[in-house]
């Protein structure tokens, strides 16, 4: 494309993903060399401290904003949120993961090399401002994700996830190839800036709409926004309880991020009642479905389907209100909705043999930490102010009212209060009534302490002093729909103009 | 622009001592809980003395802000702290005197068991008043002015399994939301009508405004609503019912929450909002009103009085009263001026009260005590201090404030300073009547006992011998408020004070105040003041020592009238018929049986049962097969392609 | 010269090919299959479109298709192989467990 090399600025621009790849080569190297018994710590000592060193690097990069690598990456505001919390989700899982590993007799190396792989392609998504580029990195964080569902490998359930999961998967992301392709087709280029002064300058061709239309299919899957949620209860109840942890949230706000700058950014055509409807259908179906489930990890998957719903709610608002209530919310969801399962896979025991409602009575009084902080996630899920939850659809409900979205605002909020049902149910359970079979509730040990903590007082700032969070994803929402007006007019329709960095 | 003063670490010092003592506390020592809850609290102090001793060199109003709160629209609330000379007075008074009632708390709290929850919940306190004291904006204070009332129904049901303590407990709480109503309403008419609470910005957007002489307009309405707020948090007619049963807490929580600190809020919010009251005369008129008939009210209750701390709370309420009287004649700085002292000597009083309780073994009637000097003379000479500093004798420390206060209210009106003399008086007689009645005449104390009466509650050392001294841990802090409560007002002797505060309140009031009353009349007032005083002690003195038989045959030859006074006016039965009957009959006859069971039980129930239909339709999609997972994928997309051709073709 | 509407049609003929596929088939690894040929179809329309465009890019992007479908067919037969462990059958309809 261009003759010029990278400079040094452009391996900054990517300076986490470099290092969290490093990490993740340096434990598949390792596993197999160190002994058994001491690769859990040792190699979940090394995703740890990759994953610390992840952050780190984000900082580094979040000193130089600008383009790398031809305009296929863009570092702004926007894309170190996204680094940001899809690293921070990967560092409680692992920390998570030190016992539930052990608890489930499960060989540690890959799955922390693995994880940081996927995160790989989580950063590489919120930062790529070029669909080949988002396809690449949409492989890189899916294919992870299929074998970490799978993990545990002689349950077969986990292996049935895993198959369900990569199947469908693959089969969505071929529509959102295909979609890629299409826009290539409609507009000559695949940069989202060229392809957003393409589809603002004169008419529209039809071919740009069904590549939108693809687009939206491969992503709706990955954010599991109906009518796409298909795979979710069922791939969610199989995986290891850890990962559905990280797979309901690190991959989504990855996607979202994504569709965050295709729709908003290239101002995609003709999306709102599509948005619209998948919305209203997310919620509904989502919310309805989980009111007569008994397994916890796929009445919260359910749960995350409403969820996207929610969150889509905000994509049908106006841009500059719609964003930064997008981002918002998938921070406050991460927080809560990671810290729900590190309880579940923390109470799961070996072979997750106590994952349904049942198993959960009486635990207010065998394990009232355990109870106490559940409790705290799940109403923050509601949306009872005081956490995240609360202001995370306060500011999606009121962007949308702000938007004149009556009516998805008031189907939104009837949902809210379906949802609250199943959410209070299990805290009923929990304090309420009386176990009928021993549950044994293993010690808590340190690290998932601290992934607790973490998360426990990251649901609880956000609901208490949203302010600084609100500040800084309005700045970067305001980065991001500001691109669209000063770069495409830069370079219309052809991606291979080089722009001089920033 | 002045350099931070990091005012957020004196807040923040006392919330991290509670959590160390409320997480961890069970497992410490006595000794560890309370030199943390100690260090804590005294590092407050110490950043209280450090903002003091930088103050000359500020630009004042030192305002410094956190971040942001909250941001809706163009509403927006952040976290700042604000420091000018009102703040600076209120916080030295909140830290200083509240550090000396930790230190004398861990001696008079030593044996009681939940001694970590006692001081967690202490600290807690402090970090709530000082968030409320240092807050830069209505909505942060009114954070701390809830938290102070949290604290404050923890601690007085400290003694939660008994039964008074937890229901005094509960009327504190349930009293100020009705006060805390009013607050919020106001906040609400302030952000609707100015969009701000920040205090910078919203006084000088009022200031702006004309004056609202006549009728309830907006600002005249806040006002009153604002008053509505301080009359809950400080006790005044017609909210000041739980103040007297709040004196079931330990007594440093009396002497803290309940005379020094917390209930002075409501005066401090007054006066913090002059800006808003100095354009509403009216609403100013009636806190005014309000502040002089509540000090004659709690007054007269006073006299009769028998149990020690009960005196003391209507003397607080009265002394509240007075406060409220200075605000509302527009002499704020007068009223802040015996909030300090006040604190000062009322804060002693409670000290010495509690020390008395602790040497007699927890006793609290005063017709079981007398005679007291000879066995506590530590005590005793403490408590004459506040006593003659409450009463309004020169040169202690209420003579000057309360002197003020009556100056600048017989400029404002002859009536208030009636009303307020008499009310001096009165004080003067009942706070003297129990100074004869502890510790002069014989010690009543060990009859009582040998006819079997059980000490009010388990101090663990009642009904033993003779009474003795507390420790020096409790007798260093009531020398010391004793010190002040002699030398406290001095810094007001010639409008000193007054002119410290005067950038905060505008320095037109106070030229007028020395203007407006002549030398002689100034003097004159005085003297009557100090007469006053001087006759409650000679009465108290005839009645309680000379005559003791005299006070039951006056009260015979009263009848209805002292009965009335002793019953408190019945005003808590009154309350209880006109409000809280009514209200619990008709939730429980309308609201649980009728609304409750009859219709919204029912009506979810039968949703309920609807919602498990369609809740199982709906999961009929999930088949569990991929291939029929995949066909509802292609036929969404399917859908969508075709609705996006539609769309492009169009 | 053939038109590049005529290699669309055909690339909109093979993935359509690919998605009736994966919905009529019941061994798992003929859908696997299924998707390798929808992901052909979309490279036979990008080499198409790099022809409209003039732009070697669409090229390019094919090559990049290709690495990504290989990596992922290594994983999915892993899948598969795991899933044959546990429950001894390659039909996809008897992998359902998990429902409801």
């Amino acid at each position: 494309m261009n003759p010029t090399l990278p400079v040094g600025a452009d391996y900054v621009r990517i300076l986490p993903e470099i290092v969290l790849s490093i990490f993740g080569m340096a434990i598949m190297v390792l596993d197999p060399l160190v002994d058994e018994k001491k690769s859990q710590q040792l190699l979940g000592g090394l995703g740890l401290i990759g994953t610390l060193a992840g952050l780190v690097s984000t900082w580094i990069m979040a000193q130089s904003p600008g383009f790398a690598f031809w305009n296929m990456v863009q570092v702004d505001g926007f894309s170190v949120f996204f680094h940001v919390l899809v690293i921070a989700i990967a560092l409680v899982l692992i920390l998570t993961s030190y016992e539930y590993m052990a608890v489930q007799q499960l060989r540690a190396g890959e799955y922390y090399g693995l994880i940081l792989f996927g995160l790989v392609g989580m950063c590489l998504m919120s930062s790529a401002v070029e669909l080949v580029l988002i396809f690449i990195s949409l492989e890189i964080s899916s294919i992870s994700t299929y074998i970490l569902a799978g993990f545990r490998r002689r349950s077969a359930t986990s292996s049935e996830s895993s198959l369900k999961y990569f199947l469908l998967g693959s089969f969505a992301t071929a529509f959102f190839l295909y979609g890629v392709a299409m826009m290539f087709g409609a507009t000559g280029s695949t940069n989202i800036d060229a392809i957003s002064a393409a589809l603002n300058s004169g008419k529209v061709p039809l071919l740009a709409y069904v590549a939108m239309a693809l687009m939206f299919v491969g992503l709706g899957f990955k954010v599991a926004a109906a009518p796409f949620h298909i795979w979710t209860p069922d791939v969610y109840e199989g995986a290891p309880a850890p990962v559905v942890g990280f797979m309901s949230t690190a991959p989504k706000a990855a996607a979202f991020a994504v569709l965050l700058r295709i729709i908003f950014e290239a101002n995609a055509p003709g999306r709102f009642w599509l948005i619209w409807l998948s919305a209203v259908l997310s919620m509904t179906l989502g919310n309805v479905a989980a009111l007569v489930q008994d397994n916890v990890k796929r009445l919260l998957a359910y749960s995350s389907i409403a969820h996207a719903g929610y969150i889509l709610v905000a994509f049908a608002a106006k841009p500059e209100l719609g964003a930064p209530a997008v981002m918002f919310y998938t921070a406050a969801y991460a927080a809560m909705n990671v810290g729900a399962f590190a309880v579940v896979s923390h109470l799961a025991n070996e072979n997750e043999r106590y994952v349904t409602l049942e198993n959960y009575a009486g635990l207010g009084r065998s394990s009232p930490i355990l109870a106490g902080t559940l409790t705290i996630f799940l109403i923050s899920l509601i949306g009872i102010p005081i956490t995240g939850g609360f202001f995370a659809k306060f500011y999606v409900f009121s962007a949308a009212l702000q938007s004149n979205l009556v009516w998805l605002t008031i189907i939104g909020v009837i949902n809210s209060a379906i949802g609250a049902y199943y959410y209070l149910k299990i805290i009923v359970v929990m304090y309420m009534r009386e176990a009928r079979e021993e549950v044994p509730v293993l010690p808590i040990p340190l690290a998932l302490r601290a992934a607790l903590a973490l998360t426990l007082a990251a649901t609880v700032y956000l609901g208490v002093v949203p302010g600084r969070m609100l500040t800084f994803v309005q700045q970067s929402a305001q980065q991001l729909l500001q691109a669209e007006h000063t770069s495409a007019r830069e370079q219309v329709g052809n991606a291979a103009v080089p722009r001089a960095t920033q | 622009m002045t350099p931070s003063l990091h005012l957020w670490l004196i807040p923040i010092l006392p919330l991290i001592g509670a959590a160390i003592n409320g997480f961890f506390g069970r497992r410490l020592s006595r000794q560890t809980v309370s030199a943390v809850a100690l260090t804590f609290c005294g590092a407050a102090f110490l950043m209280g003395l450090y903002v003091a001793a930088r103050f000359p060199s500020l630009e004042l109003p030192h305002a410094e802000y956190l971040g942001h709160w909250i941001r809706s629209g163009n509403f927006m609330v952040n976290f700042e702290f604000y420091l000018d000379q009102l703040t600076l007075v209120m916080l030295l008074v909140v830290t200083g005197v509240g550090f000396l009632i930790h230190i004398y708390s861990v001696g008079y709290m030593w044996e009681e068991g939940g001694f970590y929850r006692f001081f967690s919940y202490l600290n807690l306190f402090m970090f709530f008043m000082l968030t409320l004291v240092l807050a830069g904006n209505y909505l942060q204070m009114f954070i701390g002015w809830e938290g102070v009332g949290l604290a404050s129904y923890l601690l007085i049901g400290f003694w939660f399994t008994k039964d008074s303590a937890a229901s005094a407990g509960k009327k504190a709480f349930i009293v100020n939301r009705i006060g805390d109503f009013g607050f919020l309403i106001a906040l609400f008419l302030l952000i609707k009508h100015f969009g701000s609470l920040n205090f910078s910005q919203l006084f000088s957007s009022i200031a702006q405004q004309p004056a609202e002489t006549a009728g309830v307009g907006l600002l005249t309405s806040i006002g009153l609503l604002l008053m509505v707020g301080a009359a809950g948090k400080s006790a005044q007619i017609p909210l000041y019912v739980w103040l007297p049963d709040a004196m079931e807490g330990p007594t440093p929580v009396s002497a803290l929450i309940h005379a020094a600190t917390m209930v002075t809020a409501g005066v401090y919010m007054v006066a913090r909002s002059h800006v808003i009251f100095g354009h509403a005369p009216n609403a100013l008129t009636v806190v005014a009103i309000i502040g002089t008939l509540t000090a004659l009210f709690a007054a007269t209750i006073g006299i009769a009085q028998t149990d020690i701390k009960k005196v003391l709370a209507y003397s607080t309420v009265s002394q509240l009263g007075y406060m409220f009287m200075a605000c509302g004649v527009a002499a704020y700085s007068a009223g802040i001026f015996h909030l300090m002292t006040h604190a000062f000597f009322k804060g002693l009083l409670f000290l010495a009260a509690g020390s008395v309780i602790h040497a007699v073994g927890g006793e609290q009637d005063m017709r079981k005590m007398g005679g007291l000097r000879q066995y506590i003379p530590w005590t005793f000479m403490t408590m004459t201090a506040a006593t003659f500093a409450i009463a309004g004798f020169p040169p202690f420390a209420g003579f000057f404030s309360k002197d003020e206060i009556l100056a600048r209210a017989y400029e404002a009106n002859p009536a208030y300073w009636f009303i307020g003399v008499t009310t001096a008086f009165i004080t003067s007689f009942y706070m003297f009547r129990l100074w004869f009645m502890t510790f002069f005449g014989d010690y009543r104390g060990r009859e009582a006992a040998e006819h079997g009466h059980a000490p009010a509650h388990g101090h663990g050392h009642g009904g033993h011998g003779d009474p003795h001294e507390s420790p020096m841990i409790m007798l260093v802090p009531l020398m010391i408020l004793a010190v002040l409560s002699v030398i406290g007002g001095w810094v007001g002797i010639g409008g000193r004070f007054e002119h410290f505060l005067s950038p905060v309140f505008g320095e037109g009031a106070t030229a007028v105040a020395t203007e407006a009353l002549s030398r002689s009349t100034e003097i004159t007032l005085m003297v009557i003041s100090v007469v006053a005083a001087v006759l409650g002690f000679y009465l108290a003195y005839v009645l309680y020592l000379k005559r003791p038989e005299l006070p039951q045959k006056i009260a015979d030859s009263l009848g209805g009238l002292y009965q009335a006074v002793v019953n408190k006016y019945y005003v808590d039965e009154i309350y209880g018929d006109l409000f809280v009957k009514p209200l619990v009959d008709g939730s429980t006859r309308i609201l649980w049986h009728g609304v409750d069971q009859g219709v919204i039980d029912a009506a979810i129930n039968d949703t309920a049962d609807g919602a498990r239909h369609v809740s199982d339709s709906a999961r009929q999609m999930q088949s569990g097969n991929v291939r029929s997972y995949a066909g509802w994928v292609a036929v969404g997309a399917a859908v969508i392609i075709a609705y996006m051709i539609w769309m492009g073709v169009r | 010269m053939v038109p590049v509407s005529y290699y669309l049609i055909l690339s909109g003929i093979l993935f359509s090919c690919g998605v009736i596929g994966f919905l009529i088939k019941r061994n798992i690894i003929t859908i696997f299959i299924s998707i390798e040929l929808m992901l052909n179809g979309v490279n036979l329309s990008f080499v198409a479109f790099a022809a409209q465009w003039q732009h070697l890019s669409g090229q390019v992007f094919v090559f990049f298709v290709m690495v990504v479908a290989a990596a992922e067919a290594t994983v999915g037969l892993a899948i598969i192989i795991a899933v044959f462990r546990t429950r001894e059958t390659l039909n996809v309809d008897h992998v359902n467990l998990l429902k409801l």
